[in-house]
């Protein structure tokens, strides 16, 4: 994979994300019954900020938990790697609640389809909203995000890497490019 | 959906010959994220939706089988079972029949219990699809090493350097066999100990005593095996009563072993004979813990030995 070019550096990311944690009080209308869910690897750093943010912004921690969606892969039957299963944890009680999946890039749509399913067998929350850092396109199901920190299009050979503080060592999104095959 | 993967597991799970230490810690590491599910109020996900897997029992299991079939529909894998017991003069035949036939009707992975040892072995070479050995007479159980381990390790952290004995029957019994073989892979020591009529001449991975003392000594965890009443009838025990008298483990003895050290048992359990009185109900025991562990742990040797290897 070779480097194309920095998409967002690390105010940018910064930025978006404050934007996002606006947008989502103002949405819900302030933090009742608000909580974040973030999903492996990169959405789980992102949505510990968003859930700092939100405290910074009105004065109240809300709930956070984590998902892996390996286990509602549609692909199981098919792909020749074994995917790592990773920790699951949600520590409160999903009923009723406005949940914001987060995730670092909306591509085809299949993991934010496993996350819902994996969200739903674990409880019933009265909204989901969908949370990404990047939107970079190529949907292959119905699926759309509801806060976006920036709309990227790209073309399917190339590669969208966020990177986090946390995961990476520096807050940043970049452009790759995969070699032909 | 890229993310991190893991190495190509072995295709079937027979005995730990050709696993990793690696690849048995990932399983294990599966086995804690399988934990979760069995914890929620639905206990139930999709990932082996479309997987067809066949309990296929040639000596009868209640526990064990019970503990493969929930474990497969927990992750919604469709199952079938067969049980049967299969007459001594065409074993073999028999054997190879009923998979062959089954293996025509798009089964995905066989969990093969028999009372003669070495048949998983053959039947990976009459089947197309993996084969879990759930039994195979005295040679190995390994599914049930795995959650003794996964038991052991969430209550003493790493095996590394830990003193495990295995009491009684060592002899006729493959859980013995197993966890000899897998213990000491994730860095544990093992003594087999047991009347000398009922140790085998050797076992690898273990060292062997007739001294309860000396086995339990400095233990880390005390594993009690069932005694099979009918090896009395083959005249390998002399009685009960002094089976019980040299090697039951009662609390007295258990002072031996480092205190807090934990006790655990396959099941199902002499009560009286193995273990002293309510020993089993105390906080020590591990007995309870071993069977709820058993369904997270067989649930991950379904996904590591199913996922990705459909064709």
């Amino acid at each position: 994979m070779t480097f194309k070019s920095k998409l967002l550096n690390e105010d940018e990311v910064r930025r978006a994300l404050t934007r996002i944690a606006h947008e989502v009080i103002e949405k819900n209308k302030g933090t009742d019954n608000l909580c974040f869910v973030g999903i492996h690897t990169r959405g789980i750093s992102l949505a510990k900020r968003l859930v700092d943010l939100v405290e910074k912004f009105e004065g109240k921690r809300v709930p956070m938990g984590i998902l892996d969606i390996t286990l509602y892969r549609d692909d199981l039957t098919e792909i020749g790697l074994q995917p790592r299963v990773r920790e699951t944890r949600i520590p409160f009680d999903l009923n009723g609640k406005a949940v914001v999946l987060v995730d670092d890039v909306l591509y085809t749509g299949r993991t934010a389809r496993a996350a819902l399913d994996a969200l739903i067998d674990q409880g019933r929350p009265n909204r989901i909203y969908l949370a990404v850092l990047v939107d970079r396109g190529h949907r292959e199901l119905p699926i759309r995000a509801d806060f976006v920190g920036k709309n990227l299009p790209t073309s399917k050979n190339e590669v969208v890497k966020v990177k986090t503080q946390e995961d990476d060592g520096e807050d940043a999104v970049e452009l790759w490019e995969m070699e032909e095959s | 959906m890229s993310e991190s993967a893991v190495p190509g597991f072995p295709k079937h799970l027979l005995d730990f010959r050709d696993w990793s230490r690696s690849q048995i810690e990932s399983l294990l590491e599966t086995a804690q994220m399988m934990q979760e599910v069995l914890a929620r109020p639905v206990k139930k996900v999709p990932a082996l939706t479309g997987f067809t897997v066949a309990t296929v029992f040639f000596e009868p299991s209640t526990r064990t089988r019970i503990s493969f079939e929930l474990a497969a529909r927990r992750m919604s894998a469709d199952v079938v079972s067969f049980a049967g017991a299969v007459s001594s003069t065409s074993k073999g035949e028999t054997y190879r029949d009923t998979l062959r036939t089954l293996d025509q009707m798009g089964i995905d992975a066989y969990i093969l219990r028999t009372d003669a040892a070495g048949v998983p072995h053959q039947a990976h070479g009459w089947l197309k699809k993996p084969v879990i050995n759930a039994g195979d007479g005295w040679r190995a159980h390994p599914t049930q090493a795995l959650l003794d381990a996964f038991t052991l390790r969430e209550r003493l952290g790493s095996l590394e350097g830990k003193k495990i004995a295995i009491v009684g029957d060592i002899l006729h019994s493959r859980v013995a066999r197993s966890n000899a073989e897998l213990l000491p892979m994730l860095g544990a020591r093992v003594v087999a100990c047991g009347p000398a009529t009922l140790l085998p001449a050797q076992l690898p991975g273990a060292t062997l005593t007739t001294s309860l003392k000396e086995a339990l000594q400095e233990a880390d965890a005390v594993m009690a095996l069932r005694l099979q009443k009918e090896r009395m009838d083959k005249g390998l025990l002399p009685s009960l009563p002094e089976y019980i008298a040299a090697y039951q483990i009662t609390q007295e003895r258990l002072g031996w072993a480092r205190p807090e050290a934990p006790l655990l048992h396959p099941g199902p359990m002499n009560r009286d004979v193995e273990l002293e009185g309510t020993l089993a109900d105390s906080p020590r025991s591990l007995v309870e813990r071993q069977v709820a562990n058993g369904q997270a742990v067989r649930m991950a040797v379904l996904y590591h030995v199913l996922v990705g290897k459909r064709n």
